[in-house]
């Protein structure tokens, strides 16, 4: 077999630089078996993360010759001839090499209101199929960051990261809007502190996701128009006044918070 | 927000790994940016230019009954005869097609899928994926005037409205005074127009929204989910029939306004 060179960056907060390492190319292999490889020889100090090696955990997130990918689902044998290069998503603080720091994710996990039931019938809650059928999807996610790191509104822009959710938790928030069960109305906290009307429909996510989640088309899209409901359509409020429908605010909606 | 607390705080900051470069990217991610604009820019040229022509847009004397879709309906005053469905603007005396093309031109401007294709080509923001947006601050959709695409969902009633009369000129277009009815290649053109307009329509995301995506549970409407159904697929397909109803309409004024002029003969087919 060829040889195959890497250029993997190496570096922490105190900066950083790509450091080149050509090994022999082994059929089959993917990208974070070249770096265990690396780790084995060349470089025993390289740190990056990796747990199940088959696109389950979403812990080896990296962006591979640029695209944000996973790096135990990349095959050496499909990236183009020459030299591959592999640095840490760009999205987030570095730790070290190829490990960054996603705490971000975790403070606008715990910001997402719980889910929220209506007090339990006699004989307990009924879901239909083709109920939960429709939030299956979101359910496949793996949390490996990767829509988050590709969305230019924070990956571009630092400062949006402090009124913005991102692509993986406005997947949450659909599902949960979504949920016949759910009785929480956060359209007004998605729109006012969680920066739904910043995401301008790019798709990155949806081209990143490697469970190939409709983001955008089956997620965003319905939150915003049901932003557009809630905020922007005179039609559904006249009817919500004629029905004396009332929605709840974002702040009501904010005191159910994910335990 | 009450239910933040301390330990859920953002924090901003931090130094990133990577090398500060546009991008990483190797391969040719330019492309389609350059697609994109060459083909949008050409139609609003064409567009623009045909809107502003205000003649050879309706063959109904010697030919059978076909209108460009850039002027029907036809409302203003200085509309040729037999173009007109009725209802006419008599202080319009500009092109008739300047009346209407805000509301097609609308629908596709706020359009989900057209967002996302010239915010990447056009405004950079991002050119592509992992590529750097082009502007040093971003505020999205959040301010006007881009808040104003929320009103997307009122563009397609009224783009609803233009395919019930566009399917009403693709059936007048059976029709040849003095000949009867038939079918000729323009009746056809005009019966496509219609057809992938009716298709861009329907797989309109605030379309899918409205007739059924809106509830929470599929079991209590099933109706609504039956349109849901029916529309998710369509929906998959709706950057398809963006573009292939954009070339088709400015196709289908070429056609018009060729025949209109006597450049081309309407071939009769039977």
């Amino acid at each position: 077999m060829a040889n195959v060179t890497m250029r993997v960056w190496r570096g922490d907060a105190g900066g950083g630089d790509f450091e080149s390492y050509t090994l022999e190319q082994n059929e089959g292999e993917v990208v974070l078996d070249v770096i265990h490889r690396i780790q084995a020889t060349d470089a025993p100090d390289l740190a990056c993360r990796w747990n199940c090696k088959a696109g389950k955990c979403g812990s080896c997130s990296a962006e591979i010759n640029g695209k944000p990918s996973l790096m135990c689902m990349t095959r050496v044998d499909e990236l183009p001839e020459g030299p591959i290069t592999v640095a840490p998503m760009r999205t987030f603080p570095i730790i070290r090499d190829l490990v960054t720091d996603v705490s971000f994710n975790y403070a606008m996990a715990a910001k997402v209101p719980a889910l929220l039931p209506p007090p339990m019938p006699e004989g307990g809650y009924t879901m239909f199929q083709e109920d939960v059928a429709r939030g299956q999807e979101f359910r496949k996610c793996i949390e490996c960051f990767l829509c988050q790191d590709v969305c230019h509104v924070i990956r571009d822009h630092e400062d949006n990261k402090a009124h913005y959710a991102g692509p993986r938790f406005f997947i949450r928030y659909a599902e949960l809007e979504m949920h016949p069960l759910d009785t929480n109305d956060r359209r007004d906290l998605v729109r006012e502190e969680m920066g739904l009307g910043y995401c301008n429909i790019t798709k990155c996510c949806t081209e990143v996701c490697p469970e190939h989640i409709k983001i955008t088309d089956n997620a965003i899209i319905p939150l915003k128009e049901r932003v557009v409901d809630a905020q922007y359509d005179p039609v559904a409020w006249l009817g919500r006044k004629i029905r004396r429908r009332t929605k709840r605010s974002a702040d009501e909606a904010a005191v159910q918070p994910a335990p | 927000m009450a239910a933040v607390e301390s330990s859920t705080k953002v924090v901003l900051g931090g130094r990133r790994g990577g090398p500060d470069v546009t991008t990483l990217r190797q391969d040719r991610w330019w492309i389609q940016p350059v697609v994109t604009v060459s083909v949008l820019t050409a139609f609003v040229i064409y567009s623009t230019w045909a809107a502003f022509q205000n003649k050879n847009y309706y063959a109904g004397s010697v030919h059978r009954d076909l209108i460009s879709p850039f002027y029907s309906p036809c409302l203003a005053n200085s509309c040729v005869a037999g173009s007109a469905h009725g209802f006419i603007l008599h202080n319009w005396n500009l092109s008739p097609a300047l009346i209407i093309l805000i509301f097609p031109l609308g629908f596709r401007l706020t359009c989900y899928y057209y967002r996302r294709s010239y915010y990447r080509a056009f405004w950079w923001s991002p050119p592509a994926c992992a590529v750097a947006d082009a502007h040093a601050t971003y505020s999205g959709e959040t301010r006007f005037p881009l808040i104003m695409q929320n009103m997307h969902r009122y563009f397609f009633y009224a783009g609803v409205v233009f395919n019930v009369i566009l399917t009403y000129d693709a059936l007048r277009a059976l029709r040849q005074p003095g000949q009867g009815w038939g079918v000729t290649v323009g009746t056809l053109v005009l019966f496509a127009n219609a057809i992938l307009l009716w298709m861009y329509s329907i797989s309109c995301h605030a379309c899918r929204h409205l007739f059924g995506g809106h509830v929470k549970s599929f079991k209590k409407h099933p109706i609504r989910y039956w349109f849901w159904k029916v529309m998710t697929p369509l929906n998959a397909k709706h950057m398809n029939f963006a573009w292939t109803s954009l070339i088709f309409v400015a196709l289908t004024d070429v056609y018009v306004r060729l025949v209109a002029s006597g450049a081309l003969t309407d071939y009769k087919l039977f």
